[in-house]
């Protein structure tokens, strides 16, 4: 019951954070100001399978699984 | 493994197809009496414009001679290789990902099949994914042919990333993970106080509950400073029915040092609870229904100190290449365990009194990417 909470309470933010595409709140950062943040500095996952490698050593020293950044879970590596 | 770098948010500029790559890793895990190295080889390749396939090939040698290793069996070495193979299929502003992994060791198959949306929202500012992965696991046992257990996993993911300003990026991630079948490692035992000699220890077989599911919830930040770096912070909480709280929290810096080099660095700090059913020592045999002394569920702390260097070609001049990245990266990772002992050390203890047990262990990383 717990995560389904978790679940629908997140499900309801993602829910309204696209309802607000629909509003009178236009978007305040403009696709030509988006330069910093296409830089390869500010991406979470530049190193590509690297960084993929990572949460697999985790995984297999500690406990705690999942939510490593649009990733995860699956890994065969117990 | 393969899963989570097809899975991986495409960050601020989502809704455009994954780049054409290889992308070679050779990875090197030293420490705590294990090595563990190998290859890891992805390509991937646009077919069209809505198109774009990748497959992955990895591998893990093993040298393990590990505390646990150590207490009850001889040293070994194993490997474990996985292939990976994924469609990604762009479609108006949505990104759909199908993908299957296998992975194969002498005791024990891996399978994994998963799907992913990924959907810009709100001008581009906000992206959300929801991911489904299923998988089916065999084990087995080495010298014990007619050993076949079966586990089954279910992971539940959704995830946010939100522009907030031109120089910050926040994500949410929730992901929930279901397993359910045989969790516990066949040859791993724990340990009991001898009821004729109160002065030695004996071992039995581990008991694990046949069930587990676990949920997390992880927020990250980035920011670009006034100059070209970025600051990057990270925090995930972690809760499961084995009764395992954990949190993680990390902190990143990256560097612009000229047009070619960076530099980076962070710190990670992790803690977790021991399971309601691990002990280090248990009173006397099957003195509980459940029965763990694998120290991955023991009270512990970790802390890790990562440095790295990135070129990166950017319009390159050779051949069919348009983009050039090499990445060293080395990592140091510390363990202390609370309530998980060293039965290896050196002297005459008594059981229960052994010394607290911890390693250390570098992870070495040299990434080549050629972007095509």
């Amino acid at each position: 019951m717990r995560i389904l909470s978790i679940l629908s309470s997140l499900s309801l933010v993602a829910l309204l954070l696209m309802a607000t595409g629909c509003s009178s709140v236009k978007p305040w950062v403009k696709p030509y100001e988006r330069d910093n943040l296409a830089d390869p500095v500010m991406s979470l996952s530049r190193h590509g399978t690297a960084d993929a490698y990572m949460h697999h050593v985790y995984q297999a020293r500690e406990s705690a699984r999942g939510a490593e950044g649009g990733s995860g879970g699956g890994c065969g590596c117990n | 493994m393969a899963l989570m770098a097809l899975l991986t948010v495409q960050s601020a500029t989502a809704a455009t197809l994954p780049v054409d790559k290889v992308d070679v890793l050779y990875h090197r895990y030293d420490g705590g009496g294990m090595v563990i190295d190998g290859p890891s080889v992805l390509v991937r390749k646009g077919i069209g414009p809505q198109v774009s396939f990748s497959g992955q090939y990895y591998v893990d040698s093993v040298s393990a001679a590990s505390v646990d290793v150590l207490a009850t069996a001889s040293a070994y070495e194993e490997e474990r290789t996985e292939y990976t193979v994924g469609v990604d299929y762009l479609y108006d502003k949505a990104i759909l990902s199908l993908g299957y992994t296998n992975s194969t060791e002498n005791d024990y198959e891996a399978n994994t099949l998963y799907f992913s949306v990924s959907q810009e929202f709100f001008g581009g500012m906000s992206t959300v994914t929801m991911g489904y992965a299923s998988g089916w696991d065999e084990v087995g046992r080495v010298g014990n042919d007619s050993f076949s257990e079966e586990a089954d996993r279910r992971n539940y993911q959704l995830g946010l990333s939100q522009v907030v300003t031109r120089n910050s990026l926040v994500g949410l991630d929730l992901e929930v993970v279901t397993d359910e079948g045989y969790l516990q490692n066949p040859y791993r035992v724990n340990r009991y106080i001898n009821p004729d000699n109160p002065a030695e220890f004996l071992t039995q077989p581990e008991q694990y509950p046949e069930t587990r599911t676990s949920t997390s919830v992880a927020v990250r930040a980035l920011y670009y400073l006034p100059y070209r770096a970025s600051i990057r912070g990270e925090y995930r909480y972690f809760s499961d029915t084995w009764g395992i709280n954990a949190h993680t929290m990390e902190l990143g810096y990256v560097h612009g040092l000229t047009q070619h080099w960076t530099l980076e660095g962070s710190v990670r700090y992790y803690t977790q609870n021991e399971a309601d059913f691990y002990s280090d020592l248990f009173p006397f045999k099957n003195s509980q229904t459940h029965l763990a002394r694998d120290k991955e569920l023991s009270s512990l702390s970790g802390t890790t100190l990562a440095v790295g260097a990135v070129y990166e070609w950017k319009q390159t001049s050779l051949p069919g290449i348009d983009r050039l990245q090499f990445s060293l990266l080395v990592d140091w990772l510390n363990f202390d365990y609370d309530n998980f002992r060293d039965v290896t050390a050196a002297g005459n203890y008594l059981p229960g009194e052994e010394p607290l047990y911890s390693f250390d262990a570098y992870v070495t990383r040299a990434s080549l990417i050629l972007e095509y």
